[in-house]
């Protein structure tokens, strides 16, 4: 039930905006099927499988809008999920900034959606998790991992004649493997649309090795580094940093793209030419939800507020250091004169051919992390960030791994990072982006830390 | 809902405060549905037997059932503006068993009759039946008496929900003219409110109705200096507690002076809005700190948030025993040195409880979601570690003979598991006011509210920011400072503890929404302190040019 066809939504949409009385009206369909499974200590401690699927209708008076949802689509209880939509807009306060909403849009075609991810049951699950453990259990070893795949649909319209609908599918693997006495520590952290691109024993390999590499870390000075980030490292910085090139905060003067006197640094040399950073809904890598917002198991692709219907389309938001776009919402956009651009997730940054293995062989001295963690916003002014290395952090001399090293707590702003780029290499998938492994100069490090 | 999808609920995008999550299933509603009563005791009661019943006949040798019924509002602005106002509901009931020595869940959205309810109770052991396959050792559940039927309410004046939404909407609009007229360029201001309406039930014999309110105002102001291209912030000085409107209601007696206003069990919005305009103005032209040691002098309003990271987190026993190794991560604090029984956590200074029962504080209930009477307990005891925070299925490893209550789960959709108490540094036992605190000091900072915040994952080292900075010269204070964090390690930072004012000093803060846990689930817990000094403390200086 939970996984309606582009039909099936269709037709119970049109029901629901046949009802309405208000303005405007639009509604959101979505369901999804979503399971996990957890384990600690080698051993499974929770598992569970639930199906939601939710109906939101919002009513538009004016400038006032009212938002009901519903779980379920019989005539009666969908009118009266209307009538209540308006009773609660007739009773909300104006909102100056809302925008008329839009009329129909064209999608592109995006394959987010894998019948193999559609199809795991709890025994794959289980499976799954016996790979990750029993290799570890063989080498006294001690895992801790968790698995979640959803599989999802959302689907939109509105009484202006807009309609989309996609459907998708993800798995978020994570395992962290730690030595019987508590001095190692490894990681790996894959997420696919299908699943048969995953392999949780070969993941756990990788999580195996750094926890065994990295026992008995020596201490080195903090200080500023050559360091090569796993693109695992890397992206919780960079996914910040790109959720921040709003236009609105730029324009008000409050944004590291704040132009001194007023305006925006769009079309500013920001990085190292190096850098280009771009979002494809159709790159068969990472494919992206078609539509901005509609609710959960539309895929990644992001966006809502009065930008829900926008396209998603291949956009380009650095070239070569330049700024080359920043997210206008429809209200900010009209404002400006300009178009409205979508918040995305999901970006891709180019790299080069070069493999994390070509990029230690090259350098002289350098840290090799695998992993950032607790990462807080220091200064927003310059994108200022602090955290700490985790799970596997190596000291590199002549082109090779020479020992582990304790974990580090870093503060330094992606901004400067992106401007010390020494080499980019082969961008893989990380947290739903496909991101290079990287290796910068001059990545300051201020504290060290007894935490494996 | 994730918190993406509430964020653009809230409509505050990319800009927007760092929010709590809501409930599982929550659904828009009338504020006028935030009043009315849910259901009444014998109906939760008949909903929880029936549920027992289809367990046990299952084959259950243990089965809880939480009926719970979740509410929120929250009314969200900036300057002229309301931006949002959201009334959700959340009803349902969560039923967890023990069977072949193995829990199992399962959980009903809006069950209606008692056959909802016995149809997840018998899902719920054909879960446990399931996983018991892949179980090494049997749950080992610590005895627990039934109380009967009992309930217990938060002790509050005045239901927020009862106060009229345009009541909240001119205070908010009042606090952000007042902003915008004492230097602030924007401000967003927001009231959160929560009432958990829970019901526990268990095959020990316990039957306990509970109401449990929450409220957070807050405010962040901007203030914008063209010249340089420049912005600074500064929130507001509120703590979230466990109280009703009455919190908003400001009492001179619950005002704490000195070089800003600062609040204990009465919050004046309006007044601390206009302090802040002033000083995020007055931050473009405070001196930038010179990197170096110096002792600190924290005030409640960010201690509170220290003790939560460095304390409360790592005698999770959860996490000391590695069940959150892949997520939140483990602990310094291992067994082997709270067996020593001397592990110095602090100095001498250093007492540090964790408390269920505090009135007006987040984590206080009557009893747990396993159906323990709360209580409170030492965790630091004159410098050294003496207990964990664990539950009924955890403490035989502590050598507990009953658990400690401190099991939550945020919805009644999710499973309850170990979260954390009240963890709060006691008051000094000797008569010390901050001003004495701070007379001693030769070269220090003060500092002010809660800010930027980081910690490894086994709660070794930290590093945190604050809101309002000032620099001590010889025993007096010498004037603003920005670009100010400090870091540390918790144990050499508690050992560092040379100084804590006394109980006329002590206030609580807290958080709204601690995550942790596969999938995440929120929850609410305050920390109380009074100031408190560290001495020769790291601090570094955080301007970077870009």
């Amino acid at each position: 039930m939970a996984i309606l066809t582009r039909e099936e939504a269709k037709k119970i949409i049109d029901k629901v905006l046949a009802y309405s009385k208000a303005d405007e009206t639009s509604v959101s369909l979505s369901g999804n099927r979503t399971g996990n499974i957890r384990y600690a200590r080698n051993s499974v401690s929770t598992s569970g499988e639930s199906d939601n699927i939710a109906l939101a209708v919002t009513a538009v008076y004016g400038k006032k809008s009212g938002t009901a949802t519903i779980n379920e689509f019989d005539d009666a209880s969908l009118e009266k999920t209307v009538r209540r939509a308006e009773e609660i807009a007739q009773l909300a306060p104006e909102n100056p900034e809302y925008m008329p909403m839009l009329g129909p849009q064209t999608y592109l075609e995006t394959k987010t959606y894998a019948e193999s991810t559609a199809k795991i049951n709890p025994e794959f699950r289980a499976q799954a998790a016996f790979d990750s453990i029993d290799p570890c259990r063989q080498k006294n070893l001690t895992a801790a991992g968790y698995m979640e795949d959803t599989t999802g649909f959302s689907s939109i319209g509105n009484s202006k004649g807009l309609f989309g609908y996609n459907r998708s599918t993800g798995v978020d693997f994570s395992i962290t493997v730690r030595t019987a006495d508590g001095l190692g520590s490894g990681y790996a952290n894959p997420d696919v649309n299908d699943v048969t691109k995953l392999n949780t024993k070969a993941t756990t390999q990788i999580a195996m090795q750094k926890a065994m590499a990295s026992a008995s870390a020596r201490a080195l000075e903090p200080g500023k580094y050559t360091v090569i980030l796993e693109p695992t490292a890397s992206v919780e910085l960079l996914q910040n940093m790109m959720r921040s090139i709003d236009a609105r905060s730029a324009d008000e003067g409050r944004s590291f793209l704040s132009k001194k006197g007023g305006g925006t640094r769009l079309g500013e040399k920001l990085f190292d030419e190096r850098v280009t950073i771009i979002t494809d809904p159709q790159n068969p890598e990472l494919p992206l939800a078609p539509f901005s917002g509609g609710g959960g198991g539309g895929g990644r692709g992001g966006g809502g507020g009065d930008s829900l219907g926008l396209p998603q389309e291949k956009r380009t938001w650095i070239e070569n250091g330049v700024v080359k776009n920043m997210y206008y919402s429809r209200y900010w956009a009209e404002k400006k004169g300009v178009k409205p651009i979508p918040f995305a997730s999901g970006f891709i940054m180019m790299g080069g051919t070069q493999s994390l293995a070509d990029l230690i062989k090259s350098t002289d001295k350098g840290i090799l992390v695998t992993r950032f963690w607790y990462i807080r916003a220091v200064d927003p002014q310059t994108q200022l960030y602090t955290g700490l290395t985790r799970d596997g952090t190596f000291y590199i001399e002549n082109g090779q791994i020479k020992f582990p090293v304790k974990n580090f707590r870093f503060n330094e702003s992606p901004v400067i990072m992106l401007n010390n780029v020494e080499a980019l290499g082969k961008p893989v998938r990380a947290g739903g982006n496909l991101i290079p492994p990287m290796k910068i100069r001059d990545f300051t490090f201020t504290s060290l830390s007894d935490a494996v | 809902m994730n918190r993406r999808d509430f964020n653009q609920l809230l409509g505050m995008g990319t800009t927007g405060i760092l929010l709590p999550s809501l409930p599982a299933f929550s659904r828009p509603v009338t504020p006028e549905i935030l009043l009315e009563p849910g259901l009444d005791v014998a109906t939760k009661k008949r909903l929880a037997d029936a549920a027992m019943n289809a367990a046990k006949s299952k084959g259950a040798t243990y089965t809880d059932v939480r009926v719970g019924r979740y509410l929120n509002q929250f009314v969200v602005t900036r300057e002229d503006k309301v931006q949002n106002i959201v009334n959700t509901e959340s009803y349902g009931v969560g039923v967890r068993v023990i069977a072949d020595g193995c829990w199992g869940f399962a959980a009903v959205v809006d069950a209606k009759s008692e056959a909802d309810t016995a149809k997840a109770a018998e899902k719920a052991v054909a879960i446990a039946k399931a996983n018991a396959k892949l179980m090494k050792q049997p749950v080992q559940l610590a005895p627990q008496k039934g109380y009967g039927e009992v309930s217990w309410k938060a002790p509050i004046t005045k239901n927020a929900f009862e106060v009229p939404i345009q009541e909240k909407v001119d205070l908010l609009m009042s606090v952000n003219s007042a902003a915008l007229k004492n230097g602030a360029n924007f401000v967003n201001s927001i009231l959160f409110m929560v009432n958990e309406q829970k019901y526990f039930a268990s095959t020990d014999g316990t039957y306990a109705d509970q109401d449990i309110h929450r409220i957070w105002p807050l405010f962040t102001v901007t203030a914008i200096d063209p010249k340089t291209g420049k912005f600074e912030t500064r929130q507001s000085l509120s703590a979230p507690v466990g109280m009703g409107y009455e919190y908003l209601q400001s009492n001179p007696a619950d005002k704490v002076t000195g070089i800003t206003t600062r609040y204990n069990k009465g919050y004046d919005m309006l007044e601390d809005v206009t302090a802040a305009a002033k000083q995020a103005r007055a931050k473009h032209t405070a001196k930038s700190v010179e990197a170096g040691k110096y002792d600190l002098v924290l005030d409640p309003s960010h201690l509170w948030l220290t003790i939560h990271e460095s304390v409360g987190h790592p005698l999770e026993l959860d996490r000391v025993l590695g069940y959150e190794a892949n997520f939140a991560g483990t602990s310094f604090a291992t067994l082997d040195k709270w067996q020593a029984k001397n592990f110095n956590y602090g100095s001498k200074q250093v007492n540090l409880v964790a408390d269920k029962t505090q009135v007006g504080s987040l984590g206080a209930v009557g009893y747990d979601d396993e159906g323990v009477k709360t209580k409170k307990w030492d965790l630091v005891k004159d410098g050294t570690l003496v207990n964990y925070q664990a539950i009924r299925d955890q403490v035989h490893i502590i050598g507990e003979k009953e658990s400690q209550g401190c099991c939550y789960a945020d919805s009644w959709s999710s499973v309850q598991f170990q979260r954390m108490a009240n963890v709060s540094l006691e008051a000094g036992k000797t008569p010390l006011s901050v001003q004495d605190m701070i007379k001693d000091v030769k070269k220090g900072i003060y500092i002010i509210g809660d800010g930027s915040f980081s910690i490894d994952q086994q709660r070794y080292n930290f590093q945190f920011g604050g809101q309002l900075y000032y620099e001590i010269k010889d025993g007096q204070i010498a004037g603003m400072l920005k670009d100010v964090a400090y870091q540390s390690n918790t144990q050499e930072f508690w050992n560092s503890c040379v100084a804590v004012c006394d109980e006329r000093d002590y206030r609580l803060g807290g958080s709204f929404f601690d995550g942790k846990g596969q999938p995440p689930q929120s929850s609410a817990v305050s920390h109380g302190s009074s100031t408190t000094r560290f001495n020769g403390v790291n601090v570094i200086n955080t301007a970077r040019k870009i």
